[in-house]
């Protein structure tokens, strides 16, 4: 990257980050091969977009700022619940329950951003994973509010733009996930590839010396934890609205410690990490459970174990390192 | 590397989207179960208790060939359950859903069937409104209203005044309290005091110690079952709660073959409630016992006869309807189906499509060398009586 020395070469290398290249074109179009292809998996396929939505707002804190979260599922759960008890209320029209989902965890979020910006390392995993265990007592305790272990009943999401019925083979299911996503993935980069973006990594390699430049680390951090929780609870609630069930298990420690264990398989730090990790987690966790029902978590183990062995970076890091490997000979 | 990454992606392709071959006269059952974590004990029960019965009866009813396809929620996820119902129906053609161990799951495909018109058996989930989601749903478990309200009125008539109760604060354990204290109460008992614990609680002593200082006759406990019998069983012992003062009086989960074996004597005289016992005294149990055990060398349990009357019910309805495996079809076939199973004379009530059997009250005594629940009083043909209200 040979960088001129003149006035605008911040300009030009904040523009050349941010060009589209021919790999991510064919990526998003490929996206779309399942309305064609594989129309008997659009419900994989829209939950597996859900997830990769949801990986990519814990891809924006763990991957880009360095917050180890072990509760993130707290804000989708927040999310979901916020969706689905506006439904269940009379109220289920989609595009503005994930709207209100995205102000209920945000500011859950905000709020306990106060918190988490102070600490770094082991204590935020510690943090993060009580602040989970908390919510998810709560929820289980107001069961008058959120029908508690037997799972919120009453969900009935509308018809989206009052045209396209919840289907039940996911066509509307799969086009309105992958569209959310996209719109938010595009948000997701443009944000990364500000200086904004370039500030937190700087905040993920060293808190204390970045605001000696002239960035402030905490108040980065309060930022990008709220819209991080935001967004994971717009896919709670994409998820909520999509299956029109919701329980407690939508905000528990497994969701989380899940979500995480897909973020390293696809590569932490990278836009398309939890994407690409969420789908191949995905299909797997599909295929391995069909055939193997009882003991699929063996093969899922092989799976991760492998991965980690032979690409420690997770697979985009393993396909990042061979690109350039292949480049240079 | 290229190679092996090549190679797996390949893999992965391959064994992705292979499709299968879509025979015709089969009835194929989509299984949706906890295989994993969790649960996995619970769904093995009811695997094993499906297995038996197409062991006994043979893979071919009413001229359709059964096809199983098993699939695992890996515990309490509707989300999950939902697809899989959906993708059981869409892409495998499934006839009929069955399965079901717990009661958020069965509710979220519970919308499945009642969209898609598709029989479905649920052999363990007991949260009273289940049945109520979709029309064509039938039940061959038991409700947790049908037991804890029959314990509670059976209480109220055998002497016991004051009941002190105390369960797990969580959906089945609220539910269980709410319907023993309605059942005690309706019968003239008095509740002198109550408290919720956490589900995942790991000492009892304190809660003991509150319900022995209260002097109630009996003290009623409900605890999910999995290491806290055993925790339970060591509360009593150390607070010296003397059964034959103070009653101990539970549901099922309190009183199974390992609750019993971790809380060792101190289970003596432990009053439960149940819908089935592998010692339940029957020519026809002692033989689903013996064939139990000679297949998968362990006692039957509730879970296991709910998947086997589960099988069978599913199997008499196909015969009736001589093979048709349409939604509207079977359940109308359902419907006030009876039978004599392994527990006792058992029925699909034809309104409620809810199972109506006889409800035992047992005690735990040493028999042989051996800890077992005797029962000594039974109510024949309960209802549930949470949807007995819900008319009304």
């Amino acid at each position: 990257m040979a960088l001129t020395r003149s006035f605008d070469a911040p300009g030009l290398y904040f523009q050349s980050r941010t060009r589209w290249r021919l790999v991510e074109i064919v990526f998003w179009l490929a996206t779309l091969l399942p309305f064609a292809l594989l129309p008997d998996y659009l419900i994989l396929a829209s939950q597996i977009a859900i997830t990769a939505l949801f990986a990519l707002s814990l891809d924006l804190i763990l991957g880009y700022a360095g917050i180890v979260s072990l509760g993130h599922a707290a804000f989708f759960g927040v999310g979901a619940y916020a969706a689905g008890l506006l439904s269940k209320y009379g109220w289920g029209e989609p595009i503005t329950g994930l709207l209100a989902a995205s102000i209920a965890a945000g500011i859950v979020g905000y709020a306990t951003s106060f918190v988490i910006c102070r600490f770094r390392h082991l204590a935020l995993i510690m943090l993060t994973l009580g602040f989970g265990l908390m919510l998810e007592e709560l929820a289980n305790s107001a069961g008058w509010l959120t029908g508690g272990f037997d799972g919120l009943q009453g969900i009935e999401t509308w018809k989206l733009f009052g045209h396209f019925e919840f289907d039940l083979y996911g066509y509307v299911a799969y086009a309105y996930s992958l569209a959310v996503l996209f719109i938010l993935f595009v948000f997701a980069r443009r944000l990364i590839h500000s200086p904004f973006g370039l500030s937190l990594r700087g905040i993920r390699e060293n808190y204390v010396r970045m605001p000696a430049i002239g960035a402030p680390s905490r108040a980065h951090i309060r930022t990008i934890y709220t819209i991080s929780a935001a967004m994971a609870g717009i896919a709670g609630a994409l998820l909520a609205q999509t299956t029109e069930t919701l329980s407690l298990d939508s905000l528990g420690f497994e969701r989380s410690a899940e979500l995480l264990v897909i973020l390293v398989l696809g590569g932490a730090g990278r836009l398309y990490g939890g994407l690409v990790g969420a789908m191949i987690y995905m299909i797997a966790r599909d295929r391995f459970s069909g055939v193997e029902p009882q003991y699929w978590y063996f093969w899922i183990g092989v799976l991760l174990v492998t991965v980690v062995m032979i690409l420690p970076n997770g697979i985009l890091g393993g396909l990042a390192k061979l690109a350039a490997r292949w480049s240079r000979s | 590397m290229q190679k092996v990454l090549i190679g797996l992606a390949g893999l992965i392709l391959a064994t992705a989207f292979g499709g299968a071959a879509n025979a015709q006269d089969t009835v194929k059952i989509g299984i949706i179960n906890e295989y994993s974590g969790q649960f996995a004990d619970t769904g093995a029960q009811i695997d094993n208790g499906i297995k038996l019965y197409i062991k006994q009866h043979g893979d071919t009813v009413a001229g359709k060939k059964i096809e199983l396809i098993r699939k695992d929620t890996g515990g309490i996820a509707p989300d999950v359950s939902k697809r899989l119902a959906q993708e059981l129906i869409v892409r495998d053609h499934a006839d009929i859903l069955a399965g079901f161990s717990l009661t958020p799951n069965a509710l979220a495909a519970a919308d499945v069937s009642a969209e898609a018109k598709k029989f479905m058996v649920v052999m363990n989930a007991a949260t009273a409104i289940i049945t109520t989601k979709s029309p064509y749903i039938a039940r061959t478990s038991s409700t947790t209203a049908q037991l804890n309200y029959t314990l509670g009125v059976w209480a109220a008539k055998n002497g016991i005044k004051t009941v002190y109760t105390m369960v797990s604060d969580y959906g089945p354990g609220i539910d269980a309290e709410t319907w023993f204290q309605t059942g005690f109460k309706e019968g003239g008992g008095q509740v002198i005091g109550s408290v919720r614990f956490p589900v995942a609680n790991p000492d009892f002593s304190a809660f003991v110690q509150a319900a022995k200082d209260a002097h109630p006759d009996a003290i009623y406990i409900w605890i999910p079952g999995g290491a806290q019998p055993g925790a339970v069983g060591k509360a009593l012992a150390e607070r010296g709660i003397d059964v034959t003062k103070t009653k101990v009086l539970g549901q099922d989960a309190l009183g199974t073959e390992t609750a019993l074996k971790s809380m060792g004597s101190v289970a003596i005289g432990i009053i439960t409630v149940a819908d089935y016992d592998y010692n339940h005294n029957s020519p026809l149990n002692h033989e689903f016992v013996k064939a139990f055990n000679d297949e998968f060398h362990r006692n039957p349990d509730f879970f296991a006869v709910g998947g086997y009357d589960g099988t069978r019910l599913i199997y008499e309805a196909l015969k009736k309807t001589g093979g048709k495996a349409d939604g509207d079809s079977l359940i109308a076939a359902a419907k006030g189906m009876g039978w004599e199973s392994p527990r006792g004379p058992i029925s699909i009530d034809p309104e409620t499509r809810d199972i109506v059997q006889t409800v035992y009250i047992r005690r735990v005594e040493n028999v042989g060398d051996e800890l077992r629940n005797v029962e000594f009083d039974s109510f024949p043909n309960v209802k549930d009586p949470a949807k007995a209200r819900m008319a009304h």
